[in-house]
């Protein structure tokens, strides 16, 4: 491949692969296109024109309510639920060097999971607080397993079995919650943990986009850092990277969108593995990938959201259950290709 | 050899008042963690010279080329580069002046010759600044000096050991750094690679005036290709100076616990050392060998 540059005055330069470039507007075409149908899609049917003339200013009020009372922060939280997940399990999966490492497969979204379902179990709290007991049991995980991990650096390996042992201990501990918790908790808790975007709005959609717009483009800032670290720690060390400094803020970084992501709509799996693998394949580009990821985790959120709420006919499928399917057949097919190239 | 073991008014750091090389290490203490290494170590590395650090296995001297390349952060002592402690100066002024090429390092998947290559550039670049004509033109030029211009378009995992090794110098060449530091860069290659490897090592070397330090196994390679040879054992330098005048069959025996004598090498005139024969070994030492045979 190829790569070119872009230069302007001023000795800037950037430096992008064509098909890459390509792939990123292609997905970001393709996620604001899902996005338009997603919004005219509903009870109350709107074409993509409408739609459009709807979100800019120019249509009926009951468009105007259904549209950006509605479906539009609907819509925008699985924009950045998806983009936040990706860029997650990308980072992850780059530190680790191992497509396993993903925030999904290491136990960060049971870890929210036993936060939120603390929340409702044992202190009946609503779902804001839901939200909140998210982000904290997300953070502790991360935190618990990075020192778990620890010894002279994060080593790929071990953050993948410590990050598989404590997911499966977490996962015990939502079981035994359930079997604590009162009838309507427990259906509170089983609608939380499926993974849903129905009713979210405004208020779910902010304090997301908030820790997006800060730490997203941290996380790219740093995205030239993460591909010379993916050489070795010596060989980045060499080129000047500030090897455990560099680590230690995206892993911080991508933890945190994981549990915001997380707390917003349940834990949604297998967007965070899924994602980045799939942005690899499309661009066939080395490194981590980071905007052609979080865009393909976008675009798969609202496609699998399309399908949850269309493909079924009359029964409507929380969007958890589709990516679940999607992911794990996908989750097979990548274990059987690494298998045979020897990688596990 | 015609070599210069100690030019020590080569340069000036201007910090201490007395002259000094870019690159030393003063009275260091190595250890992972509790592990002691080495203990009070000082070493130099002449300015513009070809340094080999020899030694047997586990006698340090890969610690030793991590704390100089700052990989290592000494327990005690300081290495210098350039008058300062080489870890209070900025990561990436430091990778501006000594670049490294470690024992082993991973090719992404799917990544080009050239697009490996250019990532030396990176302690030059900046986010906003990230591919300067001069960057396609070191970029180029360092393929074309390790003699892998013509495999720019492949991909790194097609190649075979002795082509990869030069893709990664050419990475450490575009890095265009005066101090090149080189561990154990023939390790896993055949002997014909080996000395293409330490023939390229030697042309930068002589024609771009690099200095150049690198870990060898081979004393008879590190005796034949550097100006400058530093023998350490158990964490200590046991000689240093120019091979001609550093190895010698006493050294070698001292430092490697090795019987041998030491003959002209018929090609380059350097010392070449020949083992004594297992049964003249045998005679002299019997008793002594007999525990370490049988462990």
């Amino acid at each position: 491949m190829t790569t070119k540059t872009l230069r302007a005055g001023g000795g800037f330069s950037v430096r992008y692969e064509p098909r890459a470039a390509l792939s990123v507007l292609g997905l970001l075409v393709l996620t604001v296109a899902v996005a338009v149908v997603l919004i005219g899609t509903g009870d109350f049917p709107m074409t993509p024109g409408e739609v459009v003339d709807t979100l800019l200013g120019k249509g009926t009020v009951v468009q105007e309510f259904a549209v950006m009372d509605l479906r539009l922060p609907r819509v925008l939280v699985a924009v950045f639920v998806g983009a936040a997940l990706a860029v997650g399990g990308a980072v992850f999966q780059s530190v680790s060097r191992n497509p396993l490492g993903s925030p999904d497969v290491i136990g960060f979204g049971q870890g929210a999971t036993v936060g939120a379902l603390a929340v409702i179990v044992l202190f009946q709290g609503d779902a804001a607080a839901a939200a909140g007991g998210a982000v904290v049991g997300g953070l502790v995980t991360g935190v618990t397993i990075y020192l778990l991990a620890w010894k002279k650096g994060v080593h790929g390996y071990r953050l993948v079995l410590v990050g598989i042992g404590a997911a499966a201990m977490l996962t015990s501990v939502i079981h035994y919650l359930i079997t604590k918790a009162n009838l309507v908790d427990a259906t509170r808790a089983t609608v939380w943990m499926t993974g849903s975007l129905d009713g979210r709005d405004w208020s779910q959609f902010w304090p997301l986009f908030a820790v997006c717009c800060v730490l997203l483009p941290l996380v790219l800032g740093h995205g030239r850092a993460l591909r010379m670290l993916e050489m070795g720690d010596d060989a980045a060390y060499a080129l000047g990277v500030k090897v455990e400094r560099t680590r230690i803020v995206l892993m911080a970084s991508a933890v945190l969108l994981v549990a915001v992501a997380t707390s917003a709509a349940g834990p949604i799996v297998f967007v965070s593995l899924s994602a980045p693998q799939l942005a690899r394949r499309l661009t066939r580009a080395p490194g981590p990938n980071l905007a052609a990821s979080a865009l393909m985790g976008s675009a798969l959120l609202l496609s699998a959201d399309w399908i949850a709420t269309n493909a079924f006919g009359e029964r409507q499928l929380p969007v958890g259950v589709v990516t679940g399917i999607l992911g794990g057949c996908y989750l097979l097919w990548l274990l059987v290709t690494e298998r045979k190239a020897g990688r596990i | 050899m015609t070599t210069h073991a100690k030019n020590k008014d080569n340069r000036s750091t201007g910090m201490t008042g007395r002259q000094k090389q870019r690159l030393s290490a003063e009275s260091v203490t190595l250890a992972y963690e509790q592990r002691v290494i080495a203990r009070d170590l000082s070493v130099e590395i002449p300015d513009n010279s070809f340094t080999v650090i020899v030694g047997p296995n586990a006698c340090g001297k890969s610690t030793l080329l991590r704390a100089l390349s700052r990989m290592l952060k000494p327990a005690e002592g300081r290495v210098l580069l350039d008058g300062a402690s080489i870890h209070s100066l900025p990561a990436k002024k430091v990778a501006k002046t000594l670049g490294l090429l470690p024992q082993s390092s991973i090719a992404p998947d799917g990544i080009t010759v050239a697009d490996l290559v250019a990532r030396g550039r990176y302690p030059h670049q900046g986010l906003l600044r990230q591919w300067s004509p001069e960057d396609e033109r070191i970029v180029q030029e360092s393929m074309a000096s390790t003699g892998v211009a013509e495999l720019a378009d492949r991909y790194v995992d097609e190649l075979s050991g002795g082509q990869r090794q030069r893709v990664w110098i050419a990475m450490a060449l575009a890095q265009q750094t005066p101090l090149l530091l080189l561990d154990e860069p023939t390790t896993f290659l055949d002997i014909q690679h080996q000395i293409d490897v330490l023939d390229l090592c030697a042309e930068l070397h002589e024609t771009q005036g690099r200095t150049l330090v690198a870990v060898l196994h081979d004393l008879n390679h590190a005796a034949r290709y550097a100006t400058h040879l530093i023998a350490v054992r158990g964490g200590e330098v046991v000689a240093e100076g120019p091979p001609s005048e550093v190895v010698t069959a006493e050294l070698v025996e001292r430092v490697f616990g090795l019987r041998c004598q030491v003959i002209e090498d018929p090609e380059t005139g350097t010392p070449l050392v020949v083992p004594a024969g297992r049964k003249a070994r045998a005679r002299d030492t019997g008793a002594a060998q007999k525990p370490a045979l049988q462990k």
